[in-house]
């Protein structure tokens, strides 16, 4: 086996130099009857050739954005990745390294994690963020579990119908088994409903939780959600699954959250069937104590030249065992990474760019489809990259007629939104071209493209 | 016998002091469509300070912060419960077909039938690996395994009508053990142990109110807990659950499967023990094996076959729901799952065997110069103290100098039972010859501790940073980039 080096001559070598005949003596400390008395039933070894081939025989049996035109999104979103994303983390001084535990000779990584907090920071307006968490959905669960810990005697959090359901249903796995009660707030225009949310308002809630954009694509006013969160006390966690966004429109810090987590895969990581994605999570000074996870800070070494530790550590759980803020041990290195070179590439006016080129064509498609007999657009607030139609056709068989022509329409809404029966949630990014618009519109109509 | 190292170091600015007005590193379409803007009040300015740089400064930038790392292609990395093995190149081209990277996940599920047979596939093989009937592959990293596994564990209890509140835990167990439990809502119920946990400590403690132990097996003393069989049928007996973490999986595979000996459930790391990257921190995943009690609480979508094709399960009304978006870290487990292949049963087998050889041969080499506070036989990790260490150096020290030597060290100052240890796992990917030069090291280095201490206290000198002020650090928090400091500074 070409990954163990061993020969059969240091093998015995190795087993002199211990003192035992054979391999077998070292497994002493296993009973008898806790072993396994028969080979495992896995396939056997195959040679790097073979394994490739089977391999691309699964990958072939998946509809892959590059082969189909895709109007997906939903959480997950088909951007550009620049081919110097996957240039540079194929570098394994990056990849081949664990967590940072040895400062002086993890100086790459760390730094690198320290201009993801300050791109992370940036972009929300918020004034720290940690080195990342596993996805949006978790890091909207620990944001909850955050405003809890903060606000020890509120135990209610009004989490907005309009929020991803994966966040809604991720938050109320974490929350569980914990004294807390959680409530929707129902939408009105596919935005969280300010009147209900006002009225539900009481000094017992520890959070209100939004989307920005909100699962329906919505920009929701979060300046009056968070003035009435504030009022009575509570924090306002917003919660963003298409971060592009943010280059465009104005940042959940300058419009008043306490906490902003979201999900990174917009900027430069694959779309790989839903994961690894990267959970990002900043809050303001006040709660630096309570943040969840890893973080680095800046420091000097023995001769004062400048370098980064891992820090605040007494947060932590290998510190506070049962006492610490998570049990998360881990961030999204290499995606933290992958994030930071994708802003970095695209910069302060190529990200405003490209959210712009978002916008329009998603613009575009809207006016286009809701021209369009038997369709209708149910909400007419601001969207970003993404709107909701409703068809006069059933979803399912509207879906199936457009895979005819390797298109694939958007996110069927009905599982999570029952009213919206034939409703779609459709996305255009800078990878829908004109042409593509054009022809979903007239397979939407009916037509051949 | 010290790594020849040298060569040219250079250094490198923040992106953001490397930043210039004007500079781009982006290639954009076209719009093609009108170009329209959302209304006036709802857009946000410039943001201040965000970079602007040249792509030949991004791969200049990142390139040189690469060179400041220490990875498993770089050399030994003997990384203590890490299981830092080496990470086979062909999974890294597996992960990117475009079939695989290029698939949203909410394709309709006809048309990703090859990702979800994937899925399926691995589960059937870390089943096998593991001995449980089933495997969730959703978690997105160990810790996050073992809050599924305890959830599900929580839920058995309440669907019975049991309102245990408590969790025995080993004092080895790693530091999420407790924190896991607590998010779950139980009390930690800390039992002592002797380097291997006895029945005898576990029926003092396992009472009505316990619903669960927590136990890593193999410890994190690398040791095997011999009575695993009779504690859990103890705790099953008194109406508990085990759960085990499973983060010492490489030393047991084809030996001994935890499903078999009455584990309850487990989580699995497959960036351990089944070669996935650690990424500098992550992306990991930890999926779960769920045993016959535990199946109707896993968590959804669950993989299911039905006659020929695969499925996304959401119909469980037990479960305990989703711990993440999506189904887990796929990109991951197709990693996880070219390793399988690539190793067959046979060669798992063998990979735990030649990994508890090495383990055992650097302690046979290393006894006697350091201080080996457990006498039993480990198994895939060996851990020393510092006792008797000369000149009052210490682990923090002799870890410090092993990177003079051009070595990552071993994990430090954990398990909390030893004092000052040195937590040393070699894995089954390192030669003898490197594992002789490590010890090599090690032992010149107990020479050094007698003859010039001093080695070890400045130690390291000959990375690009000295030992970093961490006390600094976390007394005046400097978290991120702030634009006008280097305007103050100046």
């Amino acid at each position: 086996m070409r990954y163990l080096p061993h020969t059969r001559s240091e093998v015995q070598q190795m087993l002199e130099t211990i003192g035992v005949a054979a391999v077998e003596d070292l497994f002493t400390g296993v009973p008898q009857s806790c072993r396994l008395d028969r080979p495992l039933a896995v396939a056997p070894a195959q040679s790097e050739g073979e394994l490739l081939a089977g391999l691309r025989r699964l990958a072939e049996g998946n509809a892959s954005v590059t082969q189909w035109d895709s109007f997906l999104g939903g959480g997950a979103y088909n951007h550009y990745v620049p081919a110097v994303v996957d240039h540079l983390i194929s570098r394994s001084e990056f990849y081949t390294a664990y967590t940072p535990y040895q400062p002086e000779i993890s100086q790459g990584t760390l730094q690198a994690i320290y201009e993801f907090q300050t791109l992370i920071c940036q972009l929300t307006d918020m004034d720290m963020a940690n080195a990342s968490m596993y996805d949006g959905a978790s890091a909207c669960a620990e944001g909850v579990l955050l405003c809890l810990r903060a606000a020890k005697k509120r135990r209610r959090v009004l989490l907005s119908r309009a929020l991803h359901p994966h966040y809604r249903q991720t938050t109320a796995t974490y929350c569980r088994y914990l004294d807390a009660q959680l409530e929707e707030i129902v939408d009105t225009d596919g935005a969280t409903d300010a009147a209900q949310l006002r009225a539900r308002l009481t000094e017992d809630v520890a959070a209100v939780v939004v989307g920005y954009p909100n699962y329906f694509g919505r920009i929701e006013d979060l300046a009056e959600i968070a003035a009435a969160a504030h009022e009575v006390g509570a924090r306002l966690v917003v919660a963003v699954s298409e971060p592009l966004a943010l280059a465009l429109f104005k940042s959940p810090g300058e419009l008043g959250a306490d906490v902003v987590v979201g999900e990174g895969q917009s900027f430069g990581l694959p779309l790989s069937f839903g994961g690894p994605g990267i959970g990002f999570f900043a809050v303001r000074r006040q709660d630096m104590r309570l943040l969840p996870g890893r973080l680095v800070g800046e420091t000097v070494d023995l001769e004062g030249e400048r370098g980064y530790v891992l820090t605040l550590a007494t947060r932590e759980q290998h510190i506070r065992r049962e006492k610490a803020t998570s049990n998360i041990c881990s961030n999204q290195g290499m995606c933290a990474v992958m994030v930071a070179i994708y802003l970095a590439l695209h910069g302060k006016q190529g990200l405003r760019r490209l959210a712009q080129i978002n916008y329009a064509r998603a613009a575009y498609a809207r006016e286009q489809i809701s021209r369009l007999q038997g369709f209708e657009l149910p909400f007419a607030g601001a969207v970003f990259n993404e709107f909701v139609v409703t068809c006069s056709e059933p979803v399912a068989a509207l879906s199936k007629r457009l895979e005819q022509q390797k298109i694939l329409a958007g996110v069927p809404l009905q599982e999570d939104y029952p009213e919206l029966e034939n409703g779609l949630l459709v996305c255009v990014t800078e990878q829908n071209s004109k042409d593509q618009i054009d022809r979903l519109v007239t397979a939407l109509a009916g037509g051949q493209a | 016998m010290m790594n020849q190292a040298r060569g040219l170091v250079l250094d490198e600015l923040l992106l953001f002091e490397r930043s210039r007005p004007g500079r781009i590193g982006y290639s954009l379409p076209e719009a093609e469509v009108p170009e329209v803007l959302p209304d006036a009040e709802l857009l946000r300015e410039e943001i201040d300070g965000f970079p602007e740089l040249s792509e030949v400064d991004v791969i200049r930038h990142y390139t040189r912060l690469s060179t400041w790392n220490y990875g498993v292609d770089t050399g030994f990395y003997p990384l203590g419960s890490c299981t830092m093995k080496y990470n086979p190149k062909i999974n890294e081209v597996a992960a990117r077909l475009e079939g695989f990277a290029a698939v949203h996940p909410r394709t309709p599920e006809p048309l990703v039938q090859g990702a979800l047979e994937l899925m399926y596939l691995l589960e059937r093989d870390l089943a096998e690996v593991s001995g449980f009937p089933a495997v969730c592959l959703q978690p997105a990293a160990g810790a996050q395994g073992e809050f599924a596994g305890m959830l599900m564990i929580r839920a058995w209890h309440q669907a019975r009508g049991s309102r245990r509140h408590k969790v025995i835990i080993p004092d080895t167990a790693h530091g999420t053990n407790p924190a896991t439990a607590a998010l779950c809502g139980y009390e930690v119920v800390p039992v002592a142990t002797d380097g291997l946990l006895s029945l005898e400590a576990v029926a003092a403690v396992m009472d009505e109110d316990v619903a669960a132990l927590m136990i890593t097996n193999p410890n994190t003393l690398g040791l095997f807990e011999g009575q695993i069989r009779e504690i859990c049928e103890l705790v099953h007996q008194r109406g508990g659950l085990v759960y085990c973490d499973g983060a010492n999986l490489n030393a047991l595979m084809g030996i001994s499967r935890p499903g078999d000996v009455g584990i309850d459930v487990m989580h699995f790391n497959l960036h351990k023990t089944f070669s996935t990257p650690h990424g500098g921190g992550g992306p990991g995943a930890g999926p779960v094996g769920v045993g016959e009690r535990l199946l109707p609480f896993m968590p959804t979508p669950v993989v299911v076959k039905k006659d020929d094709s695969f499925a996304l399960d959401t119909d469980r009304p037990q479960s305990i729901g989703r711990v993440k978006g999506f189904y887990g870290h796929f990109g991951i487990l197709v990693r996880a799952f070219a390793y399988i292949r690539s190793m067959g049963g046979e060669g798992l087998k063998r990979a735990t065997e030649l990994a508890v050889l090495n383990a055992n041969y650097v302690r046979a080499r290393l006894e006697g110069s350091y201080h080996l506070p457990h006498q039993q036989r480990s198994l895939h990790e060996v851990i020393f103290s510092e006792a008797g260490l000369a000149n009052g150096c210490r682990t923090l020290d002799v870890a410090k100098r092993l990177i003079d030597y051009g070595y990552h060290p071993p994990t430090i100052y954990f398990p909390l039972v030893v004092q000052g240890a040195l937590m040393i796992e070699p894995t089954e990917t390192e030669s003898k010859q490197a594992l002789d030069d490590f010890c090599d090291a090690l032992l010149a280095i107990a020479e050094e501790a007698r003859e010039t201490p001093e080695k070890l206290r400045d130690a390291p000198v000959r990375p690009r940073r000295r030992r970093l002020d961490e006390v600094q650090a976390a007394r005046s928090p400097k978290l991120r980039w702030l634009p006008d400091q280097d305007a103050a500074e100046e």
